[in-house]
């Protein structure tokens, strides 16, 4: 669509096309300061609207069960950051803030987000405050007309905040009601992936860095992000560095939904996880330009030190642990990383850091036994057992014993070249990446110029 | 003669966006046999039918037609009865961190 391209210039205030700088390569350092947000400006803008800091909880109980099975002396300290503690219940408020904020500054009539997650209730809740109005499209239901819980919830949040909802049966041409919406109202796209959204979670990263040095006299060793379209790594990762955590390492967390399609109406209401899983995260690792925004500023390969999948069975089994053992009764997806880290922590030593990046609320719909009795309804087994001989869609395993929770590694460099493969594939005919273009490429994949070289070289070979 | 519901109620109205066969191209089979549908909320702007074609007035201020299918619709999500797979989680990890392990 051409009008396309017109329409999200206006509807979020950013030229892209100025940051170009190849044919390939564009300036993302730029694009991000251009918005004049850095840390302080950020945190200025959340406070506000009593956005962030959130309290740091050590897990001393899981701490403890998680030194129960480790080898002698192993066994890092867990810390989450307790996100829930935002306005609309997740670090998603931060994310909103600051495009409300803007939407305001600028004198749009109301802001609109294509989102079926804790998104839309931040948005919606940050527009309640700043007297805008405000539109939510989300992906809601199948055709049978049966909508899954978690979104229904969060189709509740948005209502209860005073926005529209415009909820739609499964599939991709969300985007195209979405881009009508933005033309016809001439609304602030308050994206998840403008620099705006992304600018905004870094004071998440900067308050974990600042809170856990306070705390233990150090950075955090690792700090374990639920991973999906990117922004909550991407975000994260640059307020470490900004606070001077520059030796912490980040590893994003992912449910494992393969083999689940996500444009299917069939596979819809057989996911158990709405967010935080591969079938967003893959994709958007892989190549961050399919967003609703030309350029991506969710850019989550330049972050990661570590990529890291778990089971729907060992996330619901965390969730309960959280609960029972450290009285915190919280949402499923956030709760990812919260299962990585039984895993992690266990690895490292008794004296290192592990810190949770977020929590998210949890309620009707929103839970584990609201997404373990739909799964049930729809055919799926629900039992105890070795949570990886678990399958999406199929069968999902709430493990016997807290040892089986495991990682399994996403293999970088294969994202890498994927990436690598995307970025390639999207080329003009007859145009060529020059300097700028492989060095940006390196960046984009944190590697380096002769890996890109590589890459292009053998593309030329498949192609040639 | 169906009630009129009258203006200013609370409502839900349904519309096709996009029928069957007429889906985005990238869409997987079971999709593309399927209509694009949509569902929105909003305040009747006219007593209107149940089943009917209605205008409502959004949250946001937009005028939407479409067909009426609820009045004042209720949320129905919730949680459903406990999972007992999930139940006895806490007693087990209690049981392996060796305190007071309920009923071990
Ligand atoms: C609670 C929670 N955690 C993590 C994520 C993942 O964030 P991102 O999409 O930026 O990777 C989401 C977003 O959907 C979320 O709602």
């Amino acid at each position: 669509m051409a009008e396309r391209a017109g329409i999200m210039r206006a509807s979020v205030g950013i030229d892209y096309a100025r940051y170009e700088t190849g044919v390939l390569a564009f300036d993302y350092e730029r694009m991000l300061a251009d918005t004049g947000y850095d840390i302080a400006a950020a945190q200025a803008v959340q406070r506000e609207t009593a956005v962030g800091d959130t309290p740091l909880v050590e897990l001393h109980n899981i701490t403890a069960l998680v030194r129960r099975l480790a080898s002698p002396g192993k066994g890092a300290r867990i810390f989450v950051k307790d996100e829930a503690a935002n306005p609309s219940g997740s670090f998603k408020d931060r994310r909103a803030s600051l495009s409300v904020h803007e939407a305001r500054r600028r004198g749009y009539p109301g802001v609109a987000a294509a989102t079926s997650g804790n998104y839309g209730a931040a948005v919606a809740s940050q527009a309640a405050k700043a007297g805008l109005r405000c539109i939510v499209v989300q992906e809601a239901f199948d055709s049978r007309g049966v909508a899954q819980p978690e979104i229904e919830e969060k189709t509740r949040a948005c209502e209860a905040y005073g926005a529209e909802v415009i909820r739609l049966s499964v599939g991709p041409e969300l985007f195209y009601v979405f881009l009508m919406v933005l033309r016809e109202t001439g609304y602030f796209n308050a994206s998840l992936y403008t620099p705006y959204s992304v600018l905004g979670i870094e004071t998440l990263g900067h308050e974990l860095a600042v809170q856990t040095k306070e705390r233990t006299g150090r950075f955090p060793d690792v700090v374990i992000a639920t991973h999906a379209g990117g922004g909550n790594v991407t975000g994260t990762a640059r307020g470490l560095r900004k606070a001077g955590a520059t030796d912490t390492q980040v590893i994003a967390a992912s449910v494992d939904l393969a083999g689940l399609h996500m444009a299917s109406d069939h596979d819809f209401n057989r996911k158990s996880f709405t967010t935080g899983h591969t079938g967003f995260s893959m994709p958007f690792t892989t190549w961050p330009d399919r967003a609703d925004v030309p350029r991506n500023a969710a850019r989550p390969l330049r972050y990661l030190d570590r990529f890291v999948t778990v089971t729907q069975g060992e996330v619901f089994y965390a969730t309960q642990v959280l609960a029972e053992l450290e009285g915190l009764e919280r949402g499923p997806a956030g709760n990812t990383s919260l299962a990585a880290a039984f895993a992690i922590a266990r690895e490292l030593d008794e004296a290192q850091v592990v810190v949770v990046q977020e929590t998210e609320y949890t309620g009707a719909g929103k839970h584990p036994i609201a997404q373990l009795n739909l799964a049930r309804r729809m055919g799926i087994e629900v039992a105890r057992g070795d949570p990886r001989d678990s399958r999406p869609g199929e069968r999902i395993l709430i493990p016997t014993h807290p040892a089986q929770i495991r990682v399994v590694d996403v293999d970088l460099d294969r994202v890498r070249r994927s990436y690598l493969r995307h970025a390639l594939e999207g080329l003009a005919p007859g145009t060529r990446p020059g300097e700028a273009d492989v060095r940006f490429l390196a960046e984009e994949t944190r590697s380096s110029e002769d890996f890109v070289a590589e890459v292009i070289h053998e593309q030329a070979g498949t192609t040639g | 003669m169906t009630e009129l519901t009258p203006k200013g109620t609370w409502v839900e109205i349904y519309r096709v966006i996009l029928p069957a066969g007429e889906r985005a191209p990238q869409v997987p089979e079971d999709t593309a046999g399927v209509p694009l549908v949509m569902r929105v909320k909003g305040w009747l702007a006219a007593p209107a039918a149940p089943g009917a074609e209605a205008e409502i007035v959004t949250p946001a201020g937009r005028r939407l037609r479409g067909t009426l299918v609820a009045v004042n619709p209720a949320y129905t999500h919730g949680f459903g009865p406990p999972i007992p797979e999930l139940s006895g989680v806490g007693p087990e990890v209690r049981a392996i961190l060796g305190g007071e392990a309920g009923d071990e």
